[in-house]
């Protein structure tokens, strides 16, 4: 049986250690990696648009010597035909050794993987999780703070359907001493779900709407996006859109070693003049996800470079 | 008091909260079942003041357990055999659902892939919350 990563908790506290020392290793030693992958071909079967994380594992794949195929929306592949996911990864598991989905339709993943003969990577299923995000978010944390463990971590945004978020909630809630502030509008606040977890496990958090208020208690500020494309209704999306600005001015309320994250794209959320900011990270923590999806490449077919 | 006939052979699903019999009815399927059915409403119980009973000719192997679990763990599921009560079965709320109840998340696999089965574990067997196994949506008795 294949293994699979469809939600961050996959993998344990130790697996992800693992995994995380690997990027670290690719970081430092590209070359050693050049051909790990060579005769191997990953399918990124993206059936909604996506740029950064496309490309991330399609960049990943080629910095490991391997190939790439795929389709990048529904309505290059068959499911314009009706094909159903698990008809499909069937035909993909021919063709590639590994496959990074993305649907719009949350669980398709899970489906495809109970019919996968090769390893299914959730590269983002609606509202719900999107692990390699977590992971790359994980990592950027790890190698700017240099611990995971005694931190005050800030989302703040869309934590209704920012499924980023959820899926970085639950990863942190493992390690020790995380405290949550969750700053949204009360219509996007998170789902249920996640704040039953979080008392099941006895963990602090606190949701606020005020990101000024919060702002100076935090070691790390996750920003999101308003996504679009999660609401039915466009008058809901633009009253919540422009919600939460982060500008030069609230980043002085801000400790000096406070670091600043965003899954992107950004829209209007985060000011451009922030992005000089040294305490500004989300460019870098978009080349960490290249790291640590080449990482579980790796991992996931069970290569190992000497 | 109404008289049905005693059952030679099959199931009495006994104390079922009166006004039940017609939901549970549905969640069992016995519409699509081609054996005999009874239902009696309404009928005097020294317990429940009044209780619904369901009596069905044929085997316990037709009958969805969980489906009656999930819906009430208090409702008595009696096997009949020659005539009598042969063993009681006791219910418990089901850690797993398989087609018993539907996710009703319009943004969730199981709305649009082809004969998924609808699949819930329990999440918090206090609450009674079940979760959808494809996409995590919360279920409780009072989503019917």
């Amino acid at each position: 049986m294949p293994r699979h990563l469809l939600n961050p908790m996959d993998f344990s506290v130790e697996e992800l250690d693992k995994l995380m020392d690997l990027a670290g290793d690719i970081e430092r030693n590209p070359d050693k990696y050049a051909h790990a992958c060579d005769r191997k071909t990953l399918a990124t079967c993206f059936y909604e648009p996506s740029t950064r994380t496309r490309l991330s594992f399609e960049g990943a794949m080629y910095h490991l010597g391997g190939h790439v195929i795929g389709f990048a929306s529904a309505d290059s592949s068959s499911a314009s035909k009706g094909e159903s996911v698990s008809d499909t990864i069937r035909i993909i598991s021919c063709y590639a050794d590994i496959c990074a989905m993305r649907h719009p339709k949350e669980g398709a993943p899970l489906v495809a993987s109970l019919k996968s003969r090769i390893p299914v990577i959730n590269a983002g299923d609606g509202g719900h999780q999107h692990p390699t995000q977590t992971l790359t978010d994980l990592l950027t944390i790890r190698s700017l703070k240099g611990h995971l463990d005694n931190i005050t971590i800030g989302l703040c945004g869309d934590l209704k359907f920012g499924r980023t978020v959820h899926s970085l909630i639950e990863a942190l809630s493992r390690y020790e001493n995380v405290r949550f502030v969750l700053i949204s509008p009360p219509e996007l606040r998170v789902p249920g779900y996640i704040t039953e977890m979080l008392d099941h496990k006895n963990l602090q958090y606190r949701e606020m709407q005020n990101l000024e208020e919060a702002i100076p208690t935090l070691d790390i500020l996750y920003m999101t996006r308003v996504q679009r494309e999660r609401f039915f209704n466009e008058d809901d999306y633009i009253r919540m859109k422009d919600f939460y600005i982060l500008t030069k001015e609230k980043m002085k309320l801000a400790r000096e070693d406070m670091l600043v994250l965003h899954p992107l794209p950004r829209v209007n959320e985060i000011s451009v003049e922030v992005d000089d900011d040294p305490r500004a990270v989300y460019f870098r923590q978009a080349q960490y996800g290249m790291y640590i999806r080449m990482a579980l490449i790796l991992t996931l077919l069970g290569l190992e470079v000497q | 008091m109404l008289n049905i006939s005693g059952l030679e052979n099959g199931v009495v699903l006994d104390h079922i909260p009166a006004g039940m019999s017609m939901e549970l009815y549905k969640y069992l399927n016995l519409d699509k079942f081609d054996c005999q059915v009874a239902i009696i409403k309404n009928a005097d119980s020294q317990k429940m003041g009044k209780k619904d009973i369901i009596k069905i000719s044929g085997g316990l192997d037709q009958i969805n357990l969980d489906a009656i679990g999930f819906l009430d763990k208090n409702i008595t599921v009696n096997i009949i055999t020659n005539g009598k009560v042969s063993e009681k079965k006791r219910l418990h709320l089901p850690k797993k659902l398989t087609n018993v109840i539907r996710c009703k998340n319009p943004r969730c696999i199981s709305s649009i892939e082809q004969e998924l089965p609808q699949i819930f574990f329990l999440s918090d067997p206090k609450e009674a919350v079940y979760r959808c196994m494809y996409c995590e949506e919360r279920y409780t008795k009072n989503d019917k």
